[in-house]
This record gives C-alpha cells, sequence and structure tokens, in this order.
C-alpha cells in the first residue's frame, strides 16, 4: 500500500514537463507583452514630448502648413493630407480590380487557374517595397510626367504605387471572403432563375460585404503604413499637395528621410515621433474599424 | 392526367461512372409524386436533372430526353434561366439568403423585373401565406430570415420558390433537417399548395411519402424499380425488391 502512495504522491514525469511546457508559454508571452508596452510607451513618451516638454502646440501640429521643427513650427497638416490622400486614393483604384479578380478567382476560372493566379499574388505579396519604389521611380514617375507635367513625382505617383501594392492583400483577403459564402446561397440564386452574374452580384457580394470591407481596411493600413516604396515616389518636401503632381510628402516618407538627421531629445526628433505617433492612433484606428465591422457582421 | 413533365431513358454520368441506368418516368400535373429509395440510389441526382442543377457540377454528362410541357429542357435553344424560373426547387438545408425575410422573397420578383412595390407586397404576402409561415413572420418582415427557427426557414424558403410562381416545384429532402412539428406543417403545407402547383419530393421517410404523395417511385442503385399510385405501390407492390424495402429487409 505504502508504495502506491509513494507512487501517487511524488510527481510523475509527464506532469512535470507538462508544467515546464506551461512556463515555457508563459515567458515566451510576457516577453512579448514586455516589449509591446515598451514600445507603445516609448512611441507615446517621445511623440507627446514636443507638447508637454518642447511646449509646442497640438493645434498647430494638426493644422499648420509650415514644418520646420528646428524653428519650431511644426504644421504636420501636409503630411496628413497627403498621407490620407495617398491611401484613399489607392484603395478606390484598387477596390474594382481586387473586387473583379477575386471574383473571377473563385467564381469563374477552373481550379488549375486558381491555383495559379494565387501564387502570383503570393509573389507580388513577397517583392519588397523596395522593389516597387524602384519600379516607381524609373518608369511611374516619369510617365506621370510625361501625363500631367511637372516632376512627375507626388501623390499621383504616389498612388499608382500603393496601388501596386496592396492590389495582391486586398484581391486575397476579398477572395477569401467569397469563399467563405456557403455554396447554398449561390444554389438557391440560381435556382431562382438568376443568372450566375446575378447571383454574384446581388447574393454573393452583398454577403460578403464585411470581408471585403475588411479586406480594404487591411490594404489602406499597409497603404498608410507604407514608408519606403512612397518616399522613392512623392517628392519628399513638405507642402500641402496643389494637384496631383506636385512634390509633398506623408508621415511615413517624412520619418525615413529625417530620422538620420536629428539628435535624440531634441525639438526635431521629437516631433517626428509625433509623426509616428499619428501613425500608431491610425493603425488603432484601422484596427478597431475591422473589429467593428467583422463583429456587426452583415451591413445592412 | 395531363403528364406536366416527363423523363426518358435517362443516362447520366459521373465522369465515366454511370449513376442513372436508363428509365422512364411522368410527372401528373397538380400532384405530388415522391421519389423513396435508400441513400445513394440516384433520386436526388435525378431530381436535379430535372431543374439542370446538375449543370453545376463538373464532368457531369446526361442523356436522354426531358420534357417540360412537351419542350425538350436540354435542347440548346433552351434558356436554363427561364427553366429555373418554371422549375422551381426547395433543399434539403434550409438556405435563405443573409438578407431580411421580405428581400428573400422579393429577390425573385427582382430577378423577373417587377419593381411596382404594391405588386411585390402583395406577392410577399400571398406567397408567405400559402407557404404558412405568414402569421409567424408578418411583424417581422424586415428581420433577417437566418434569425428563424430551421422550420421557419425552410418554409422562408418555400415562399421563396411560390413568389416566382413556378409550374413544378422541386423539393430535395425539405424535411430531414427539422424537427417533427415543423416536418408536419411543411407537409400540411405542401398538400394545400398541389391544388396550383406539381410537386416532386426526394424523401427518406416513407411514411411521409404515403401521407402526403399521390405517385411513387422507388429508386434503387440508379434504377427506377416501380412507380405507380402511392396507395398501390405501398399496399401491393408488384415487384419483389420494392416489397423487401418497403418493409425494412433492406436500405
Amino acid at each position: 500500500m505504502d508504495d502506491i502512495k509513494q507512487k501517487l504522491l511524488s510527481k510523475s514525469k509527464q506532469t512535470t514537463e507538462d508544467r515546464r511546457g506551461k512556463i515555457l508559454c508563459y515567458a515566451c508571452l510576457s516577453l512579448i507583452i514586455v516589449l509591446i508596452v515598451s514600445i507603445l510607451y516609448f512611441i507615446i513618451n517621445r511623440g507627446t514630448a514636443t507638447f508637454t516638454q518642447n511646449y509646442l502646440s497640438l493645434t498647430q501640429f494638426l493644422t499648420g502648413k509650415q514644418w520646420n521643427p528646428g524653428h519650431h513650427q511644426i504644421g504636420a497638416l501636409p503630411m496628413i493630407v497627403t498621407s490620407f490622400l495617398v491611401t484613399i486614393l489607392a484603395a478606390i483604384l484598387a477596390t474594382p480590380f481586387a473586387i473583379g479578380v477575386a471574383i473571377f478567382m473563385t467564381e469563374y476560372a477552373p481550379r488549375k487557374g486558381t491555383k495559379a493566379l494565387r501564387a502570383v499574388i503570393e509573389l507580388l505579396v513577397g517583392i519588397p517595397s523596395v522593389v516597387y519604389g524602384y519600379i516607381g521611380l524609373m518608369v511611374v514617375v516619369p510617365l506621370v510626367r510625361k501625363l500631367i507635367g511637372g516632376t512627375g513625382f507626388g501623390i499621383l505617383a504616389g498612388t499608382l504605387v500603393l496601388f501596386v501594392m496592396i492590389l495582391p492583400t486586398v484581391i486575397s483577403l476579398t477572395a477569401d471572403s467569397l469563399k467563405a459564402i456557403p455554396v447554398s446561397y449561390r444554389q438557391a440564386a440560381l435556382a431562382l432563375g438568376a443568372t450566375k452574374w446575378q447571383a454574384i452580384y446581388k447574393i454573393v457580394l452583398r454577403a460578403a460585404l464585411p470581408g471585403i470591407l475588411t479586406a480594404i481596411i487591411f490594404g489602406m493600413t499597409r497603404a498608410f503604413g507604407e514608408a519606403l516604396a512612397v518616399q522613392m515616389v512623392i517628392g519628399n518636401a513638405v507642402l500641402m499637395p496643389e494637384g496631383l503632381g506636385t512634390p509633398t510628402a506623408t508621415l511615413t516618407s517624412q520619418l525615413t528621410s529625417q530620422m538620420g538627421n536629428t539628435v535624440l531629445g531634441t525639438v526635431s526628433n521629437n516631433a517626428l515621433w509625433s509623426l509616428a505617433l499619428v501613425l500608431l492612433l491610425m493603425s488603432l484606428v484601422f484596427n478597431l474599424l475591422i473589429r467593428v465591422i467583422t463583429r456587426e457582421g452583415v451591413i445592412k | 392526367m395531363t403528364q406536366i413533365m416527363t423523363a426518358e431513358n435517362v443516362h447520366l454520368y459521373y465522369g465515366k461512372k454511370e449513376a442513372l441506368h436508363g428509365f422512364d418516368i411522368g410527372f401528373d400535373e397538380n400532384q405530388i409524386t415522391a421519389l423513396i429509395g435508400p441513400s445513394g440510389c440516384g433520386k436526388s441526382t435525378f431530381l436535379r436533372c430535372l431543374n439542370r442543377m446538375n449543370d453545376l457540377i463538373e464532368n457531369v454528362t446526361i442523356t436522354g430526353s426531358f420534357k417540360l410541357q412537351g419542350e425538350d429542357i436540354y435542347s440548346p435553344r433552351m434558356d436554363v434561366v427561364k427553366l429555373r424560373k418554371e422549375v422551381g426547387m426547395v433543399f434539403q438545408q434550409p438556405n435563405p439568403f443573409p438578407l431580411s425575410v421580405y428581400d428573400n422573397i422579393a429577390f425573385g420578383l427582382k430577378l423577373k423585373g417587377i419593381k411596382d412595390k404594391q405588386v411585390i407586397d402583395q406577392i410577399v404576402e400571398e406567397s408567405l401565406r400559402k407557404a404558412a409561415v405568414w402569421d409567424e413572420v408578418k411583424d417581422n418582415l424586415k428581420k433577417d430570415a437566418l434569425a428563424f427557427s430551421g422550420g421557419q426557414q425552410q418554409r422562408i424558403c418555400i415562399a421563396r420558390v411560390l413568389a416566382v410562381q413556378p409550374k413544378v416545384i422541386l423539393m430535395d429532402e425539405p424535411t430531414s433537417a427539422l424537427d417533427p412539428v415543423s416536418n408536419a406543417k411543411i407537409e400540411d403545407t405542401l398538400v394545400e399548395l398541389k391544388k396550383d402547383y406539381t410537386i416532386i419530393i426526394v424523401t427518406h421517410n416513407m411514411q411521409q411519402a404515403s401521407r402526403i404523395s399521390d405517385n411513387t417511385a422507388f429508386f434503387l442503385n440508379g434504377d427506377l424499380i416501380e412507380s405507380g399510385k402511392t396507395k398501390e405501390l405501398f399496399l401491393t407492390p408488384k415487384e419483389k425488391l420494392t416489397d423487401d424495402y418497403l418493409n425494412g429487409r433492406f436500405g
């Protein structure tokens, strides 16, 4: 009897292993949490320093048009406007193409074609942004110059490059959401005498609307946050955009082009952190939007 | 009794494998015909030939002559979209669209190009009444159809088919996913409906076939073994196989 008691009361090898596995998971998790919290803290702390330590006005930051942090001018409006413009224009341009290709992939293409197309699209996602930027600089900028004059750098060039960059993301997410619509909806529509296009247009697309919106917002998040490729074609002058073809700057392009030129703790440096803070807040907004849309389900 | 639909010498192949082995069958107008038989006997496959839903499956070859009121439905000149407006279908799983009840019923009308709101309102109500679900949904026409119970959803689906005013309604085990109460309601509905429609129903449930159908066809392994008046087929089957199946000796 004592033997059995002894056996049952001492920890078995498996129990110890189980506990070790659990500890390992928690350790990894804690490390990641610490990392995220410290990044957030750092950005928020530095980003607000412009206003709390250098006593520059937040209103000026959000509405001013003069950007010269060395001389305490921190009007970030041109960058905010340009960032939103290229993002929204790229999304508007990409959405119809993405929906078209996604419909082709899920409804019309034979299975082999879909597979090949998917492989190509995944390849496009994997191309580094500097390559897109290079193509933008060498092909898109001269083309824009020829089309609308000016230097060719600016919102149109940025939009076109971002359009190509976000297209694969939006396509594959849209295709996923179309594929998730039950076949039974399509069958029901067809059995009622709908043509294939009517079934797609009136039922499948409608049912997939939340998924499609999510796909577009994911694309916008990517466009908003893209730095390198945009920096190469946007012109990098902090000026209010006067047209589609005048040089300007986005939040990200300003960050990448200036971050090497400032010293930690100076106003110029803090002002860049403030730009980073705006980017962080915007990605938060995009994420919240996606959550709201996915939770609400079908939008009436 | 006139036959509204006929099928002669029906052969169907999935790739090279023959699934239906050549038989003739006709369907009387304004009657309920039940197709019975064990799983995999080809009754659902055959049903889907009648509104050309099998067209959607790759690698299916169908031969034989299928006629709706004398017109060959597989003729190259036949418009499949129009055919499906004449031959409606109710599926095994209730499959309302993720839209409001009203929009579900109005869907087919809009396909037909009917835009007059009054006309649509009227047909929506009529169809829901005929499908015996009006009283349960009339206060919630704007509510998502998926929010109703399975039995109500299935009757909404029936109403959706009725709104298109087909001549023939195909039903593929419409009550197999439902509880007995919903089942009974739908059976009552079907018996009411045969005044205006011809109904062809696939069912696993032999009691259901005997309760509601006028004619019954017994399928086995891709062959039509026997068909005729339901009473005669159930009481005095001509074939031994039918007798065995009805008495639960296999299947």
